[in-house]
């Protein structure tokens, strides 16, 4: 695998891109620029391997639909913001932490190992209870932050954290 | 499993599993440099097919979920993640 080395100014350009999108949307990205511009790197690197911002700290499959949960920000990104007040490559961190109230920790890895993985069913799983048979519309789940919309489809985009379409799975 | 070998102090038979685009991997590989023991190191995101699945395997017998960085210490003790103190404590350092 030959990995093209991203320039210094693409990763710059790209911490900022994610800086001003977190910051709009109430996230913080790491204060530790060094740190956070390594991470940057790591994921134009896993860009220009599989085509895809997947995450720097996880091994990716190469396969878009295995990876998808580790496709940044990944689906347990605002899990362990709550539990460990960053996420496990501790790429964004919580306001504790940029105030300097709370030091990181390590964060334990909440995704499911590759045999646990396996055994979960792919693709949508609607709950079809009967008593929600009568719903006009279906419910979708953006899995990176949890927003729900009642509609036919899953929005193209998520309007509150901006992850695509499929990274929506049918909540009801 | 292909393992690059850094040479230092011998200090045991310590294994490094690692990513390359792993900052948390890469601050393993720099806490045990700065120690001065010899160590050996994969990057498993740069092995494909065969060697990659025999280096999983392996990382599995010692880390179930196969997460990284993780030290494996004299075949025995694992230390998963970046544990400055539980690597120095370890090493006896
Ligand atoms: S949000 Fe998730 S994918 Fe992105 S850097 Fe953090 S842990 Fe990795």
């Amino acid at each position: 695998m030959t990995d093209i080395e991203p320039s210094p100014e693409e990763v710059e350009v790209l911490r900022q891109q994610l800086g001003d999108e977190a910051e709009e949307m109430g996230y913080h990205l790491n204060p530790d620029i060094g740190f956070t511009r390594n991470l940057v790197r790591g994921l134009l690197l896993n860009e220009g391997r599989y085509g895809y911002h997947s995450c720097p700290c996880r091994l990716a499959s190469g396969e878009r639909d295995d990876d998808l949960d580790i496709i940044c920000p990944c689906d347990y990104r605002d899990q362990d913001l709550n539990d460990y007040a960053a996420c496990y490559c501790a790429l964004y961190v919580s306001d504790e932490v940029l105030s300097g109230e709370r030091d990181l920790s390590p964060v334990p890895e909440r995704r499911p190992s590759p045999d646990e993985r396996e055994k979960t069913v792919k693709g949508f799983s609607a709950p079809a209870g009967e008593s929600l048979s009568s719903l006009t519309y279906p419910v979708w789940r953006c899995k990176v932050c949890g927003y729900l919309a009642a509609r036919d489809d899953p929005p193209g985009v998520c309007p509150i954290c901006k992850a695509k379409a499929e990274r929506f799975e049918r909540f009801i | 499993m292909v393992l690059e070998r850094v040479g230092g102090e011998d200090r045991g038979k310590i294994t490094l599993y690692a990513l390359s685009t792993c900052v948390w991997c890469n601050k393993t590989k720099k806490l045990l440099a700065d120690l001065g023991v010899e160590y050996s190191y994969v990057y498993v995101d740069l092995l494909k097919g065969e060697d990659r699945k025999s280096a999983l395997d392996e990382l599995k017998q010692h880390n179930p979920k196969a997460t990284f960085p993780t030290t494996v210490i004299d075949d025995g003790k694992c230390i998963i993640g970046f544990k400055e103190k539980e690597i120095k404590e370890a090493l006896r350092l």
